[in-house]
């Protein structure tokens, strides 16, 4: 009997092991082996049929994926360079602030207490080229007397998306580069005054770098949240009209539900999650330059 | 290199005033030291002359120039700080040649002028690593050859040393004052340590509450203290006190003991006066360092309750009017716990100071 038992160390880890095996591991070879079939929802038996890589080789003929793939990478360009550019602005406002800081510090998370549906029901609204808040303003202060349409242009539509997505998590930024600010050590700015650094100086060649770490934490975030961007693109567009605003999770999941094609999907999908992994590292090389010039004990 | 000129300085910060007030001169080239407790308002004097805090009231000038309300880029000084503060992500180098490139300086001027400093401060084979790869000694020699590079009109250094071990710190001191030689600089420098002051500075601030308490060579304030406070501040061991009422011809101490009224002393009776004595005019006899002849010296049988050797003397604690005070024996032998020795006190070097407003009375 005792020598069958399994030696204590792998009896440890068996249940962790399994759990994983179970929820992580055994759908993720399913859903690898499934972008290897024509697997339809309505034809479960097709699941069994191995066509190698034809999806793969249809995504890459494929314009409509690339279109999308292409707004994706837009769209996180887009969002995180100004995400960055007014959280950091945010940041240094709120740092500079010596009373009620706690109180704005509330106030800058608020947008992220809201669910992205709804953050995408309330940009729908204010867009809505009929009754939206943002036509209203723009015709009432005369600026035009068009209804201009937000949501139908390719374009303008794109820019709303940005703007909810931009609305909803720049504080992401703000309270990372916050943080860093208030880490941060302030006699090296002192030095820089005296060495003769202007309040812009001063920021560009001490206070910027010893930030970066902390934007680049924020980004690395950032690009895995928009990189899978779903939601509040399914509320506001859905993707359309006629695929104007279509991003690869879109696209994935209407062809996996609606088209009920889940191999061709699965396929797909393991191209996006590429796209991450790529940003992401990106990102966290840049994190590791960075945090290498600022380390150290000061 | 350029004057200095502190007019009825100012710093109030809400309802606390931390700077009331106080005039300085600074003459080209001296080195100033500023000293005194935390929060005396030493460090704040510093700030607003390199311009790092607003100044409340008064004025300062740098040469001829009013600066009250230049910014630090524009006031041409340099400033070593207590943590350094030196760039991180930049190397020694380009730590170094910050202020040039700033300046617009081309790359050559800055890597002669950089290299100079170097020089000057034996740190050249450690120009090309970063502020992490460094000592803390290392630092503070990059920390300064930063401020010399830029040849600025004073010299400001903010406790410079005392993030540096015991050692390290009484070789830099030696290495500033060197600097100093060389350079001839305009310097103030602050410090909370009195042996920085002492051994590095022209004149001494003595500061106490956002006031100046004295200003004075090394030798005036040690030799005479403008008050109670700066005598026990300046000199190590610190000088021993007991309060005392002056009787006729004689002091009487709290604790009832009575010595002689210390010569070139005339004090009305019933005046209630502080008594101090160095470490230095306490002595077990034959032990002691000034020569006697001429003076007025009182012989006291005491018991030593403890003693620190320090190889070329011993520091004896014994009691003294209801005080502990220590004793300098020089030439020092052993001394047992409790052993009673005969002490000169020497009162012709005595100091008295006025208990109520703690300043020296003149003889």
């Amino acid at each position: 009997m005792k020598a069958s038992r399994l030696p204590p160390h792998i009896m440890l880890l068996l249940p962790a092991v399994i759990v994983l095996a179970a929820v992580v591991v055994l759908p993720l070879l399913l859903s690898l082996w499934s972008s290897f079939t024509p697997f339809r929802l309505t034809k479960p038996e097709s699941v069994y049929q191995f066509i190698g890589i034809r999806n793969y080789q249809r995504i890459f003929t494929d314009l409509d994926f690339w279109i999308a793939f292409g707004r994706t990478v837009l769209l996180l360009t887009v969002a995180l360079n100004l995400e960055m550019l007014i959280g950091l602005g945010l940041a240094l406002l709120v740092d500079r602030q010596t009373r009620g800081q706690r109180l704005l510090r509330t106030l800058l998370m608020f947008p992220m207490m809201f669910s992205p549906i709804l953050v995408g029901f309330q940009f729908k609204f204010m867009f809505n080229d009929n009754v939206g808040l943002v036509n209203n303003a723009l015709q009432s202060l005369g600026l035009t007397d068009k209804a201009i349409p937000w949501l139908i242009d390719g374009k303008l539509a794109f820019l709303a998306i940005a703007a909810a997505e931009i609305w909803s998590s720049t504080a992401v930024f703000a309270i990372f580069i916050l943080a860093g600010l208030m880490a941060m050590p302030r006699d090296p700015q002192e030095a820089a005054r005296v060495d003769g650094c202007t309040p812009w100086q001063t920021f560009r060649y001490v206070t910027w770098p010893f930030l970066m770490p902390f934007a680049f934490i924020a980004m690395t975030i950032r690009s895995l949240d928009v990189a899978r961007a779903y939601d509040i693109i399914k509320i506001m567009t859905d993707g359309g009209p006629a695929g104007r605003t279509e991003v690869l999770w879109t696209l994935i999941a209407r062809t996996a539900y609606s088209d009920a094609r889940m191999g061709m999907a699965n396929a797909m999908a393991y191209v996006a999650i590429l796209l991450s992994v790529a940003f992401t590292a990106y990102f966290f090389s840049k994190l590791g330059k960075a945090r290498a010039q600022v380390a150290g004990d000061w | 290199m350029a004057t200095l000129t502190l007019s009825t300085l100012d710093k109030k910060y809400g309802g606390f005033h931390a700077v009331k007030g106080i005039d300085l001169e600074v003459a080209d080239g001296e080195f100033v030291a500023l000293v005194g407790p935390s929060g005396c308002g030493k460090s704040t004097t510093l700030r607003m002359i390199a311009g790092l805090e607003d100044i409340s009231g008064g004025e300062l000038r740098i040469g001829a120039r009013v600066v009250n309300d230049l910014p630090p880029r524009d006031r041409n000084i340099s400033m070593v700080f207590q943590s350094y503060a030196l760039y991180p992500h930049m190397t020694v180098a380009e730590n170094m040649g910050f202020s040039l490139k700033i300046a617009g300086r081309d790359a050559a001027t800055i890597d002669t002028a950089v290299k100079d400093a170097a020089r000057i401060l034996d740190i050249e084979p450690l120009l090309e690593r970063r502020p992490a790869q460094l000592s803390g000694g290392q630092r503070q020699r990059v920390a300064m050859g930063r401020a010399i590079v830029r040849d600025p009109d004073v010299f400001l250094f903010d406790e410079p040393l005392s993030n540096l071990d015991a050692k390290l710190r009484g070789q830099m001191r030696t290495e500033i004052k060197r600097l100093h030689a060389r350079l001839g600089s305009t310097v103030v420098y602050v410090t909370h340590d009195q042996i920085e002051a002492m051994t590095l500075a022209d004149r001494i601030v003595i500061m106490k509450d956002g006031r100046i308490e004295q200003v004075g060579s090394p030798d005036e304030v040690f030799n005479r203290p403008a008050s109670r406070f700066v005598a026990s501040f300046i000199g190590s061991p610190p000088m021993n006190m007991a309060e005392a009422t002056v009787t006729r011809s004689a002091l009487h101490l709290d604790d009832g003991t009575e010595v002689p009224m210390p010569p070139a002393f005339s004090v009305a009776e019933g005046r209630r006066v502080v008594l101090g004595l160095r470490p230095d005019d306490i002595y077990p006899e034959g032990h002691g360092i000034h020569s006697e002849s001429g003076h007025a010296v009182e012989r006291r049988e005491l018991p030593v309750h403890l003693s620190e050797p320090l190889g070329n003397e011993t520091l004896l604690f014994t009691e003294f009017g209801g005080q502990s005070w220590t004793a300098r024996m020089l030439n020092p032998r052993a001394v047992k716990r409790g052993e009673a020795l005969r002490f000169h006190l020497d009162l012709s070097r005595a100091h008295l100071f006025d208990a109520d407003t703690g300043l020296t009375l003149r003889g």
